[in-house]
C-alpha cells in the first residue's frame, strides 16, 4: 500500500500536490514538502543503506543536518551527487536516488559478511594490519584497491557537471543565523534599527524547532505573525536553505544557499549553488541544538531514531514511523514525542531512566494513554534487519542494568540523551568551549567575541521563552554596537515548550549489570566506531581524544561527530576516572556541514582559474601559425609551424636563421619598471650589484640584482632616458618580486631617496630584432634616426619613428647577434609588428619564438630562470666580475659568507654531447667513474641543440665546475633512466669574443 | 580571513594583500659592514606570542606596504599605519 505510514492529515506538507521519487529502483508516492527521508518512511521502506564498515543494514535516524544512516546517490549522469543525506534531500517529481556502498544489491550485500569477520575489523586495524613491520606497506598496496572498493561511502561522479555555481560578496551589518524561534526575535529587534541585516537559515522554511511542534498550535501563529514582520522589513534579507558552514577571522563567514538544489535541474541561466562571503559587524549565532542518541545495543538497527527525529517526521510530515513504539529517554523532551505519538495512534512505552520525573509531565503523559516506566531503559534492540522488539532494563544512576530485561514487541525505538548544542561556527573562532556540567554539553564561553553574541538552546537555554527574550535582546544590542540603538520590548509568547535541561540525567549508554553493552553498541554510527573500539583504544594507551579520534576513526565520518563526539569523550571519561572536561574535546573546524566543490569554485577553474596574460601583438602569433605556450600567467609564441614540423626541427630552423639573416622575437612580456626621480641613480647604484652613477642618458646597461641573504634575485638591462628617468628591465617571472622589493626599500629602509618605481610592462610593446640583418631591416623601417654602428653603438638608445609609429630602439643583444629591441606604447604594438614583417620581407626576416630564444642565449652562456633559481649566487654564475667593490650594495655583506665561498659549490659550466646523446633538464651529474647515487655533483639546468656548433649542448651547475673544464661527466636521468657522458666545457659556446653583437 | 584597514583605500581583504613579515626590524646602514648585523636583519626573528607589528604590502590595491598591528595568537588587529610615514 502506497504511503501506509502517512497519517490521514496533519503535518506542513502540501497533500494537493503528490509527487513520486525513486529510489533503489521502485517508485514512491510523496507529497510535496516532504524530505527523501520523509517519503521512504511514509512508504514503510526501513533498509535505506549499508553501514561504512561492517555494511549492517541502516534506516534513517534523524531528520536533519545529523544524519548518519541514510546517505544515498542523488540524481544521475554530470548531476551525481554521492552521500546526500536523504534528510536534507528536499523531494521533487521525479527524483532519482540510489542506495550506495552496496553490492550486489541493498537488501543482498555481500560485504554484510564483515559483520561475521567483525572481531578484526576492530579499532586500529587497518594500521596493525597493514602498516609497520612484518606486514609493511606491500601488503597494503597489494589490499588497498578491495579495502577501498568495499569500505567506503558513495562514489563519485565522473562526468562534467552541468550546473553553474557562483560567488557573492556581501557586506551586513547584522548576520542572524538560524531562524528559529531564537533567531527570528533577533531579527525582530535588529530588522527595526533600519541596518542591514542578513538571516540565514538552513532549512527551507523559516521557524527552527517550531516547525516540529504540531501544525495549528499557538506556536504557529506567533511564528505566522513574526516571519510576515521581519519578511515585511525592507533592510532584513532573508536567505532559506542556506548553510552558514564556517566563521572567520575578521567577522567573516561562508556561506553556501542550495539555490536550486529542490528540482531536478535549475532554470536555464539560474545556478544550482551560491557561495556566499559574508563581510558583517556583528553577528548573531542561533543555529539551536542536535540530539544526542543513547548508546545501547543494537541501537544502530532501522527502526531506532532520534526521538525529535520522530516527533519532525510526525508533525512536520504527517507519517507516523512506528505502531508499537518504546521511547527511551533520559530528559523531559521526549515526553512531548511520546503524548503525540499516542495522540497520533500509536501504543506508546516510555522509559526514563530517571526515577523521579517532573509531575506534570507524567501527568500529561498519562493522560494521552502512554506506559510510562521511570528508572528503566532499552538495553537492546532486537531484530533481524530491523527493530522488532526491545529488551528493557531497569537501572541504576549510571545506566546498569540492575534487574532482569524484559523482551518488549516494538517496530520504532525512539531515543533521546540529551542535547548538543550547535556551538561548531563559535568554536570555529574562539576554540575551546565550556561544559555544562549540569546539563551534561559543551557550550560556548561567554563574551568571548565582541562581534559575535550566542543565543537560545545552543548556549544549552531550554526555555522556548528565554530565547526569544535572549534573542531579541542580542537584536537590540548588536544594533547598539553598530551605532543604531534602539528601544523595544520582547515579544510575549502565549505557548511554552518542555525544557529538556529540568532535572535532566546524565545516562548517555544502557549497559548490562556487568557494564558491558548487551549487543553491538555504537557510538559512531557513520563510521562503524562501537563502545568496545573505545574500550579497546583505552587498553591500548591512548590517551588523548586527538588520539582516540584518529585511531578509532570516530567523529571522522562526514558527519564530523555530530551525534557521536560527546559519547566517545563520555565513555573515554569513565576508562579514565575522570570529568568529561578534563578529557577534553576536538577541534571544530569549517565547514559545519558538508559543501559541494562546485559551490567553492564557482566560475574559476578551466581558462577562468586565472587570469592569462597577453602581449598586446598576441594575436598575430596564433594567425601566423605559431604554438604558444604558457609562460607563468602569460601566453608566448613558442614556436612557428612554418618554421618545422615539429618543435624541435623548427626552433633548430628558427635559431640557425637569426645566426644568418635577421629573425624578429615578441618580448613585450618582459618586466619593465619606471624608476624616477632624483635619487633614480642612488637608487639603481643600491640595488644592482654593479655602478650606475656615470650611465649617461641615452645609454643602457646591464644589471644584476641579489636578495638581502645575498643570493641572486634577478637580471635584465636598465635604459638612462633622461636625466631623473630610467627605465629598467626584469625576466618575465621575476617583474612583480622585484618591483614588491624595490617598493619595500623605498618605502621602509630608504625612505629619504627621492624615487617612484611605477610597473609598466603593459604600458609597452617590445619586439627583439636579431641577426646580421638587422640593423640595413630597422634603418630601412625607421625614420629620424641613423643606426649606423658609429651613431648607435651597442648599449645605446635612440627614439625614431616607425611608418608614424614612435619607437624607441635600444641597441642591445641576447642572442648574441648584432640586435635591437624595440620599444612601443603597447597600443602600436601589433601595428608596428606588422610593418616591420612588411618591411622585412625584403630582407627575408623570419619571427621565431621562445623556444628558438632559448637556444640563442645558451649558446651564448647566458643565465636564465633554471640558472637563477634562488638558490645561486655571483660566483656560482660566475657573474662575480659584475660587482663593485667601491660601493655597498644589497647582499653586498651576506654573499660573502664562508659557505658561499665554498669553491666546492656548484658553478655555471657547458656540457656538450657526442653523437645523439643530450640530457633533460635536472639530470643529476656524477664524476667519471663515480657511483651514479644520491644527489650527485650537480645537475643541467638548460638544454638545447646547438645549430651554431652542430651539436647538443647543456648549462649545468656543476660542483667546482671552473676547475673542470674539460672533464667527463656522467648525465644521468632518473626519470626517464637515460644516461650519457658530456665534456665540461666553457659557457661561452659561441662567438665567445662577442664580435658578432659588436659589429 | 583577517581585513586590513590600508590608510590609502580603507577596510580590505587579506587576500589583497602579501605578508611581508617582522616590521620591528630595521635595515643596517647601507654602509653597515658587520655580517652579524646583516643575518640579525635577514634571519632572526623573535617570533612573539601575542600582539605583533608586521608589514604587509597592499599588492593588488594602492602598492603601499602597511605596518599592522596583529595579535598571533587570535588575529585580531589593531593600528594600520603606512610604512612609510613610520620612522
Amino acid at each position: 500500500m502506497s504511503q501506509k505510514k502517512r497519517l490521514a492529515k496533519g503535518g506542513r506538507i502540501n497533500r494537493g500536490k503528490a509527487i513520486k521519487v525513486m529510489f533503489d529502483g521502485r517508485s514512491y508516492q510523496g507529497f510535496e514538502g516532504d524530505t527523501l527521508a520523509s517519503i521512504l518512511l511514509a512508504n514503510d521502506v526501513s533498509l535505506v543503506g549499508r553501514s561504512f564498515k561492517y555494511h549492517r543494514p541502516r534506516g534513517v535516524f534523524s531528520a536533519g543536518v545529523e544524519e548518519p544512516n541514510a546517505m544515498v546517490h542523488l540524481r544521475e549522469a554530470g548531476r551525481h551527487e554521492p552521500n546526500v543525506r536523504a534528510t536534507l534531500a528536499e523531494a521533487y517529481d521525479g527524483l532519482i536516488s540510489s542506495p550506495q556502498n552496496a553490492w550486489p544489491s541493498l537488501k543482498a550485500d555481500i560485504g554484510a559478511l564483515n559483520q561475521v569477520l567483525a572481531p578484526f575489523f576492530s579499532a586500529g586495524f587497518y594500521y596493525k594490519t597493514f602498516m609497520g613491520p612484518g606486514s609493511g606497506t606491500r601488503f597494503w598496496m597489494m589490499c588497498e584497491h578491495f579495502i577501498r572498493k568495499a569500505a567506503g561511502m558513495g562514489r563519485a561522479g565522473d562526468q562534467e557537471d552541468p550546473d553553474h555555481y557562483e560567488k557573492i560578496n556581501v557586506h551586513c551589518d547584522i548576520l542572524i543565523i538560524g531562524a528559529g524561534a531564537a533567531g527570528l526575535a533577533a531579527a525582530l529587534a535588529a530588522g527595526r534599527s533600519g541596518l542591514s541585516v542578513l538571516l540565514v537559515e538552513q532549512d527551507r522554511e523559516l521557524g527552527g524547532g517550531l516547525l516540529d511542534r504540531p501544525a495549528g498550535e499557538d506556536s504557529d501563529s506567533w511564528l505566522q505573525e513574526t516571519v510576515d514582520q521581519v519578511r515585511a522589513m525592507e533592510t532584513v534579507k532573508i536567505l532559506t536553505r542556506t548553510t552558514a558552514f564556517g566563521a572567520y577571522d575578521g567577522d567573516v563567514y561562508g556561506l553556501v544557499e542550495r539555490v536550486w538544489d529542490h528540482a531536478a535541474e535549475a532554470p536555464e541561466y539560474q545556478v544550482r549553488q551560491r557561495y556566499w562571503q559574508v563581510r558583517t559587524k556583528q553577528a548573531i549565532l542561533a543555529t539551536g541544538l542536535i540530539e544526542r542518541p543513547l548508546v545501547f545495543g543494537g541501537n544502530d538497527k532501522p527502526g531506532v531514531m532520534l526521538s525529535g527525529a520522530v516527533r519532525s517526521y510526525l508533525n512536520r510530515y504527517g507519517v507516523l514511523p512506528g505502531q508499537h513504539v518504546i521511547v527511551s529517554t533520559t530528559n523531559n523532551s521526549a515526553y512531548d514525542t511520546a503524548s503525540e505519538l499516542a495522540a497520533a495512534g500509536a501504543r506508546v512505552i516510555l522509559c526514563d531512566v530517571r526515577k523521579a520525573v517532573p509531575v506534570k509531565l507524567s501527568e500529561r503523559v498519562a493522560a494521552s494513554g502512554v506506559q510510562l516506566m521511570t528508572g528503566h531503559a532499552v538495553l537492546e534492540a532486537k531484530g533481524f534487519g530491523k527493530v522488532t522488539s526491545a529488551l528493557i532494563t531497569p537501572v541504576d544512576e549510571t545506566g546498569r542494568a540492575t534487574g532482569l530485561a524484559e523482551q518488549i514487541p516494538c517496530d520504532l525505538i525512539a531515543v533521546s540523551a540529551g542535547f548538543a548544542p550547535v556551538l561548531h561556527l563559535w568554536s570555529q573562532r574562539a576554540g575551546k568551549p565550556d561544559y555544562d556540567s549540569e546539563k551534561g554539553c559543551f557550550v560556548p564561553k561567554a563574551d568571548s567575541i565582541p562581534s559575535m553574541t550566542c543565543v537560545g538552546g545552543m548556549i544549552g537555554n531550554g526555555s522556548i521563552k528565554t530565547s526569544v527574550t535572549d534573542g531579541f535582546k542580542a537584536g537590540l544590542a548588536a544594533a547598539e554596537a553598530c551605532g543604531a540603538g534602539i528601544e523595544g520590548e520582547a515579544p510575549d509568547i502565549s505557548f511554552a515548550g518542555t525544557d529538556w535541561t529540568e532535572m535532566s540525567s546524565q545516562i548517555w549508554s544502557i549497559t548490562k549489570e556487568n557494564g558491558k553493552a548487551s549487543g553491538k553498541a555504537f557510538i559512531d554510527l557513520q563510521h562503524d566506531v562501537t563502545r568496545s573500539d573505545i574500550d579497546l583504544a583505552h587498553r591500548e594507551g591512548f590517551v588523548s581524544v586527538e588520539h582516540l579520534k584518529r585511531y578509532t576513526t570516530t567523529g571522522m565520518a562526514t558527519d564530523q561527530g555530530k551525534l557521536s563526539n560527546l559519547s566517545a569523550l563520555a565513555r573515554m571519561a569513565e576508562l579514565r576516572s575522570l570529568a568529561i572536561p578534563e578529557v577534553g574535546t576536538t577541534t571544530f573546524r569549517p565547514p559545519y556541514t558538508p559543501i559541494s566543490i562546485g559551490s567553492v569554485v564557482g566560475h574559476d577553474y578551466g581558462s577562468h582559474f586565472r587570469a592569462t596574460r597577453y602581449s598586446p601583438i598576441h594575436d598575430w602569433h596564433p594567425e601566423n601559425g605559431a604554438e604558444m605556450i604558457e609562460a607563468g600567467a602569460w601566453m608566448r609564441p613558442w614556436y612557428y609551424g612554418a618554421s618545422g614540423k615539429n618543435l624541435r626541427d623548427a626552433y633548430i630552423s628558427e635559431a640557425d636563421h637569426v645566426r644568418h639573416h635577421v629573425g624578429m622575437v615578441d618580448v613585450s612580456t618582459l618586466g619593465k619598471i619606471a624608476v624616477q626621480g632624483p635619487d633614480a641613480a642612488e637608487f639603481l647604484n643600491r640595488v644592482y650589484v654593479n655602478g650606475w652613477k656615470t650611465l649617461q642618458p641615452g645609454r643602457i646597461r646591464y644589471g644584476v640584482m641579489l636578495r638581502e641573504d645575498g643570493f641572486v634575485l634577478d637580471d635584465g638591462t636598465t635604459a638612462r632616458l633622461g636625466e631623473h628617468d630610467y627605465f629598467m628591465t626584469t625576466t618575465t617571472s621575476n617583474a612583480a618580486k622585484v618591483l614588491a622589493f624595490m617598493e619595500h626599500l623605498l618605502q621602509t629602509a630608504w625612505q629619504d631617496l627621492k624615487v617612484h618605481v611605477t610597473s609598466v610592462t603593459d604600458q609597452w610593446a617590445a619586439i627583439a630584432v636579431a641577426g646580421p640583418q638587422s640593423r640595413t631591416l630597422l634603418q630601412a623601417a625607421v625614420t629620424g634616426a641613423d643606426l649606423s654602428a658609429d651613431s648607435l653603438p651597442n648599449n645605446h638608445l635612440v627614439s625614431a619613428e616607425i611608418d608614424g609609429i614612435p619607437v624607441r630602439i635600444h641597441r642591445m643583444s641576447y642572442s648574441g647577434e648584432l640586435a635591437y629591441e624595440v620599444y612601443t606604447p603597447s597600443g602600436y604594438g601589433y601595428a608596428l609588428w606588422s610593418q616591420l614583417t612588411d618591411v622585412g620581407k625584403a630582407y627575408n626576416l623570419r619571427p621565431y619564438g621562445t623556444e628558438a630564444m632559448g637556444a640563442l642565449r645558451i649558446e651564448k652562456g647566458h643565465v636564465a630562470g633554471p640558472e637563477l633559481d634562488g638558490r645561486t649566487t655571483l660566483k656560482d654564475l660566475a657573474l662575480g666580475g659584475f660587482a663593485s667593490s667601491k660601493k655597498p650594495f644589497v647582499g653586498s655583506v651576506l654573499k660573502n659568507r664562508e659557505k658561499l665561498e665554498d669553491p666546492a659549490r656548484p658553478s655555471l659550466v657547458g656540457l656538450e654531447f657526442s653523437g645523439e646523446n643530450r640530457a633533460l633538464s635536472g639530470a643529476l651529474l656524477y664524476s667519471q667513474g663515480a657511483q651514479t647515487e644520491g644527489h650527485g655533483e650537480g645537475h643541467v639546468t638548460s638544454t638545447t641543440y646547438s645549430p651554431a656548433l652542430g651539436k647538443n649542448i647543456a648549462l649545468a651547475l656543476l660542483a667546482g665546475g671552473a676547475d673542470r673544464l674539460g672533464d667527463t661527466v656522467q648525465v644521468v636521468d632518473f626519470v626517464g633512466d637515460t644516461r650519457c657522458t658530456a665534456t665540461v666545457v666553457s659557457t661561452h659556446f659561441f662567438d665567445p669574443e662577442g664580435d658578432r653583437q659588436n659589429a | 580571513m583577517i581585513r586590513i584597514n590600508c590608510p590609502v583605500c580603507g577596510l580590505r581583504d587579506e587576500t589583497e594583500f602579501t605578508y611581508g613579515g617582522d616590521a620591528n626590524v630595521k635595515r643596517p646602514a647601507m654602509d653597515e659592514k658587520d655580517p652579524k648585523v646583516w643575518m640579525d636583519y635577514v634571519f632572526n626573528r623573535s617570533n612573539p606570542r601575542g600582539d605583533h607589528q608586521e608589514y604587509w604590502h597592499h599588492t593588488q590595491g594602492c602598492r603601499q606596504w602597511v605596518i599592522l598591528e596583529r595579535n598571533t595568537l587570535d588575529h585580531t588587529v589593531g593600528q594600520c599605519r603606512l610604512a612609510k610615514e613610520v620612522k
